[in-house]
């Protein structure tokens, strides 16, 4: 490992230290994700489980970054309000210069709606809607007319190369075509950042490829990608890895320097 | 949402569950299809009462002067029987002065009628509607003639025994004989039959061709009126203010006549045919009453049954609810998703419901007298019913779909 490639890290590093400790300024317009001090406790039959005891996380805009940890390690419950599907007990969340932590959910939605696009593990996709309905199904709730929805969905498909597949219902698609099309729609509302769970987790390795080399495409045409992962080879396609450990960051790096410390870790 | 694609959504949810739809909309139809059928049925009967029995039993836009009421709302009371008694009769001197006093325009006739016994030579005798009667008689009741001819001016003035008789004196007292030229004895006295009156039909079972008229001054005035008076005056008007007027006429001359202060009350009556359809239209009134609980019954069903279905439609869909609240759903886009998918589902069946109520309109109107009319309120009300039992069952279904955790439903498979 070369100085050359660990100097820049340790300055954003640093620079990240700087903005997610300057508590309630609105950070600057390079950083999407700012998060400072996120806690969230949930009630689990009068026992509290504190999924998140405090995280700092800054992500740059047109960042590619994975969030690993093992399956209690909060790392749901940091996708879930990174994606504002849930809101922190404590501590503020700014995506995109917009302090989302404290917001009503009503605008927690229609922050969902413009600024992510979720791929989920199962696809979710509507059943017994075609590719094409399901890719539109965002812009139905960005309140955008029915020809335009029509076109901007036909074009995300395209750009997934399933412009063939468009009338075809989900269980017509094969796991990796399902999978394109939910990237389809996460990316038809161009959002600030694709939010991937687990997006290879219901697929076979070939497929999984498939996908991750779409994701990279999109990464380098810009597009700001965080996917939420506990396998260390699909990490390794992010530039970035942040890893979670008992609702904290244990570890915020490049991937080639987290990943092999990560598995070795779980080696023992 | 907007409302469009909530609708489109609704629509296309029914459709790929065809058979489950039509179950759950099954109780809104049947609601649905008796409140029609209900409504159009009494609307009918009001129909029939206003211009059949109105029409043929008072006349339309007429007015009847009497010693007192004909028919009454409901019981009168032993005091009210009493001062009816005591009134004083009116005679045909009465008559003629209310008569030259009426405006210009006006229709009238003297109208006595008794039941009593005629007989011919060729069948039994029988009760027969004897009326005795004068001037305008015939054009007030819309009496068509079949055959024969009305009773003219002079056979009127100088009360020649002839009789205009309807369908049911012929066909009994002259089976498969000409009536015309023929003569019908009616306590005791002959009379020449000189015209047919065309079938009346009947009302409520009473059948309405057992007329026998003559005019008012032949002999039949002793049978209708034995004591020498005269039962009523039976006045139409060309209109309804004219009618108004008319009676306020009459009143003034007769109250003048009689010499009433005004602290008196009128010592005759005026019966119009909103008088005697007063009755007529509480029964009606209480009619609609019961025959809307039936309906309402089948709609409180329909919307438990449309509830419970979209209770299941929401637990169904939680996965999907929660893919649609990750995608920028909210709140109110969830719950007008399940309200408009309720209340269309709700709407259908409305509307199969009307359709079959105009058929069981349409039925009934064939098999019996009733002529059952839809009355094109109650089309927009079985609609908007229809709508609100939607909105009003989906309610809470959409609530709870709309306050769905994102993260539970998404986790549900």
């Amino acid at each position: 490992m070369s100085t050359s490639t660990t100097e820049p890290g340790l300055t954003v590093t640093a620079e990240r230290r700087a903005v997610t400790s300057q508590q309630g300024a609105t950070p600057d317009k390079d950083w999407v994700i700012v998060t400072r001090g996120l806690k969230r406790n949930y009630d689990m039959g009068g026992e509290i489980v504190r999924a998140l005891r405090g995280v700092d996380v800054a992500i740059r805009r047109n960042e590619y970054v994975a969030i690993m940890g093992p399956s209690g390690s909060g790392k749901s419950t940091l996708m879930n309000v990174i994606g504002c599907l849930d809101t922190p007990n404590e501590g503020e969340y700014w995506l995109n210069g917009q302090l989302v932590s404290k917001m009503s959910d009503d605008d927690l939605a229609r922050v969902r709606n413009k600024e992510i696009g979720f791929v989920f593990q199962t696809f979710n996709l509507l059943p017994r809607a075609s590719a094409l309905h399901n890719v539109e199904l965002p812009l139905v709730y960005a309140g955008i007319s029915s020809s335009e929805r029509k076109k901007r969905a036909q074009e995300a498909l395209e750009r997934v190369q399933l412009g063939d597949r468009v009338h075809h219902r989900p269980n017509e698609l094969s796991g990796g075509q399902r999978q394109r099309v939910a990237i389809a729609r996460a990316l038809v509302n161009r959002p600030s950042i694709l939010l991937a769970d687990e997006p290879t987790g219901n697929l076979d390795s070939a497929t999984s490829t498939e996908i991750m080399t779409i994701f990279q495409a999109l990464s380098d045409e810009g597009q700001t990608v965080i996917m939420v992962t506990h396998e260390p080879d699909i990490a390794a396609h992010a530039d970035r890895v942040i890893v979670l450990r008992d609702g904290l960051i244990s570890n915020d790096g490049p991937s080639s320097t987290v990943i092999p410390a990560y598995t070795s870790g779980h080696g023992g | 949402m907007p409302f469009i694609d909530a609708v489109r959504l609704a629509l296309n949810t029914i459709r790929v569950q065809k058979l489950k739809s039509f179950f759950t909309l099954v109780g809104v139809m049947i609601g649905v299809m008796f409140l029609i059928a209900v409504v159009s049925i009494v609307e009918g009967m009001g129909r029939y009462m206003e211009e059949d029995f109105a029409g043929k039993l008072l006349g339309v836009n007429t007015f009847t002067l009497r010693r007192f009421p004909n028919i009454q709302v409901g019981n009168v009371s032993e005091a009210q029987w009493r001062e009816f008694v005591r009134r004083p009769r009116l005679y045909e001197d009465d008559i003629e002065f209310v008569r030259d006093n009426l405006p210009p325009g006006m229709k009238s006739a003297i109208q006595s009628e008794n039941f009593v016994y005629a007989s011919t030579a060729y069948a039994r005798p029988r009760q027969v509607n004897a009326i005795a009667t004068d001037g305008d008689y015939f054009d007030i009741k819309r009496y068509e003639l079949e055959r024969g001819r009305v009773f003219s001016r002079q056979e009127a003035e100088y009360g020649r025994p002839v009789l205009v008789i309807g369908q049911e004196i012929k066909d009994h007292f002259f089976p498969s004989l000409d009536p015309i030229g023929r003569e019908l004895r009616i306590a005791g006295i002959p009379y020449e039959i000189i015209g047919i009156i065309e079938k009346q039909g009947s009302l409520f079972g009473i059948s309405m061709d057992r007329l026998a008229i003559a005019p008012f001054r032949s002999p039949l005035r002793r049978v209708t009126d034995p004591r020498g008076d005269v039962e009523g005056l039976i006045v139409q008007a060309g209109s309804d203010a004219q009618l108004q007027e008319a009676m306020e006429v009459t009143r003034e001359v007769m109250r003048g006549r009689r010499k009433l202060i005004p602290a008196v009350p009128d010592n005759f009556a005026m019966e119009t045919s909103d008088s005697a359809l007063a009755f007529f239209a509480e029964l009606q009134g209480r009619l609609r009453v019961f025959g809307m609980a039936l309906p309402a019954i089948g709609l409180v069903v329909g919307a438990m049954v449309i509830m419970n279905i979209m209770l299941v439609a929401v637990a169904e869909r939680t996965a999907e609810i929660g893919v649609r609240k990750a995608l920028g759903a909210r709140r109110s886009d969830i719950s007008r998703q399940f309200l408009v998918e309720a209340a269309t589902l709700s709407l259908f069946g409305a509307a199969i419901g009307i359709a079959l109520g105009l058929g069981i309109a349409e039925v009934v109107s064939r098999v019996s007298p009733l002529p059952a009319s839809v009355a094109p309120w109650s089309i927009g009300f079985a609609l908007l019913v229809g709508a609100g039992v939607g909105v009003v069952a989906g309610w809470y279904p959409a609530r709870r779909a709309s306050r769905l955790d994102p993260i539970a439903a998404l986790r549900q498979e």
